[in-house]
């Protein structure tokens, strides 16, 4: 054996079990989704027809898609704002010399080890069940309606569980981002007499700004994938008020067997995706750059 | 210059403490009342269980089977994060000190990956996953976090390896140790921060994830935890002290990891999002 070949294979040993699974479970599958969304298939018969762009044209008349798409835009603009506002929040307080500021961290982080399926139906009991007590002792209207049974509510229920869910996960990726500036730099600005809020603004803003790219695009991606916590804590309803996108598409494949139209709205679906964090990240890396 | 304990401070400090338990209600609440008889629960929500029934959980621990969930989410977890390791890493050292077009186009084509959803590749996958006889086995789902979890732990060993200075490898070459001697006696051990961080991110992910567990495993004998909770809850839906009390079971397990892998968790959480 010449040692180019031993080499190559050598190589080859290394990389192919990587590029052999990637290939089997995620190129074939993809590829397979591209070809289906051309195509007219039952799932069950040997029949499978070619469409053309009939899937694509169909789908932007599909309103129970288009609706889907609307709640999933709608949760991703909110969610995204309000977890990285208050994960920041929380950041910049438990980044202060307080005294309970370890244990505090541990417990807004706590909720994220848990998996959102399991999350759902437990903040499916505190809202059925426990809201209403509240509802008792303090008299606020707010909570006696069951927030579950109504669209509007309903909305900002999954709005309020992803916040308790995710915001200590921001605020974990937002302190070590603040931890990593330096104090000199803060004191000096102290000592010219730059007051708070000039600090935060023209110091602190600007030197996490790789943070905020990182959790925007985090945020972005995890609100547009959204499943489990539509699946356990509204099923997508009231009236299909808050059916997730990637609910609708799994509804679609096994409910409805209709395995070549939902490959069509799937492949969309990584299309607007894809775009979005694409244009996010290109912008915001670009002014990192600036600054 | 030292910063001052003042008064404004112990008020932002109470008000957090406040907000911190508030964020504990909902564990706090799913635990006292799966101790508690049913009509306890829906009379009395937030008061104190007045006498513990753990009958709930023995009723749960049985209906649930929860020994072997627990053993089928531990397999998985256990094995799909060893081969993520392994594979990764592997492909990562000769992707990165075999520079070349082959390299980089393995490299991006396997990053370019991470954004697609994975309902896009679920249907297909599932025909193929059939073909190979991988439906309704924990070999088969394994196989495929082994696939989903590739690329990002490609990529975080791919930015690390690349900041492990050569030299010590060219030395152990030198030394008459071949490639494999090198990989497993002189970079794995180097790789240690960054497989931890991998290791708490994949393993958070799959013992978690539901969707893969609720498309490709159906029969009794193989199913996870969150998807017998997710069966459970079903059946015995507003049964409240009974889905209480499965929660309850299956929070507590990764509640426990957290506590007592906490600095690891924070850590690995961190790094794995700041460099991805």
């Amino acid at each position: 054996m010449t040692p180019t070949i031993k080499k190559r294979l050598v190589y080859a040993t290394f990389v192919t079990p990587a590029v052999l699974l990637f290939a089997l479970i995620i190129m074939l599958p993809f590829a397979r989704a591209i070809v289906f969304s051309f195509q007219d298939w039952d799932g069950i018969s040997s029949d499978i027809k070619w469409i053309g762009w009939e899937n694509y044209t169909a789908i932007f008349q599909d309103t129970a898609y288009l609706k889907s798409f609307g709640f999933t835009l709608k949760y991703v603009a909110v969610s995204t704002l309000l977890v990285n506002l208050i994960g920041f929040s929380l950041a910049i307080v438990l980044n202060m010399k307080l005294k309970t500021k370890n244990a505090l961290r541990t417990v807004f982080f706590m909720p994220h080890v848990i998996g959102t399926l399991i999350i759902g139906f437990i903040w499916q009991f505190i809202i059925s069940q426990a809201f209403p007590q509240i509802a008792e002792w303090t008299g606020l209207h707010i909570f006696e309606v069951n927030w579950l049974s109504y669209p509007g509510y309903a909305f900002w229920a999954l709005i309020m569980v992803s916040v308790w869910y995710n915001a200590g996960y921001f605020m974990v990726i937002y302190i070590a981002a603040l931890q990593g500036i330096s104090n000199e730099l803060l004191e000096a600005a102290e000592i010219d007499g730059v007051n708070r809020w000039q600090k935060m603004w023209h110091i602190v803003l600007p030197l996490v700004r790789n943070a905020f790219t990182i959790c925007l695009f985090l945020a972005i991606t995890s609100g547009f994938k959204v499943f489990d916590l539509n699946l356990a804590l509204t099923k997508g309803g009231p009236f299909g008020s808050t059916e997730s996108l990637a609910l609708h598409i799994y509804q679609d494949a096994f409910a409805n067997n209709n395995y070549t139209l939902a490959s069509t709205k799937a492949i969309l679906f990584f299309i607007v995706l894809g775009s979005i964090t694409l244009i996010q990240v290109f912008v915001m890396k670009r002014k990192e750059v600036e600054a | 210059m030292k910063e001052r304990y003042s008064s404004g401070k112990l008020v932002l400090e109470l008000f957090m403490v406040v907000l911190g338990l508030i964020v504990l209600v909902p564990l706090y609440l799913v635990f006292i009342n799966a101790f508690k008889r049913y009509d306890e629960i829906l009379t009395s929500a937030a008061s104190f269980p007045q006498a513990f029934q753990f009958d709930n959980f023995a009723t749960v621990w049985q209906e649930m089977r929860f020994p072997s969930v627990f053993g089928n989410s531990l397999v998985i977890t256990v094995f799909s994060v060893l081969g993520i390791l392994l594979f990764s890493s592997a492909a990562a050292y000769q992707l990165v000190r075999r520079p070349g077009k082959v390299s980089n186009v393995i490299f991006l084509a396997i990053l370019s990956a991470m954004i697609i959803p994975f309902q896009t590749m679920m249907i297909p996958l599932l025909m193929v996953a059939k073909d190979f006889h991988m439906i309704n086995n924990l070999p088969g789902i394994i196989i495929m976090y082994w696939g989903f979890g590739i690329p990002l732990a490609l990529f975080l060993y791919h930015g690390f390896i690349k900041g492990v200075p050569v030299e010590l490898e060219e030395a152990a070459t030198i030394d008459g140790s071949n490639t494999f001697g090198v990989y497993f006696r002189i970079l794995l051990p180097l790789l240690k921060p960054i497989t931890v961080t991998i290791a708490i991110l994949h393993t958070l992910w799959i013992w978690n994830d539901f969707l893969l567990p609720y498309v490709v495993l159906n029969s009794k004998a193989v199913q996870t935890i969150p998807l017998a909770s997710y069966i459970y809850f079903g059946e015995y839906m507003n049964q409240w002290h009974l889905a209480l009390a499965a929660m309850a079971l299956a929070v507590v397990p990764i509640i426990v990891f957290f506590l007592f892998m906490q600095r690891y968790i924070i850590q690995g959480i961190t790094a794995g999002a700041v460099k991805g």
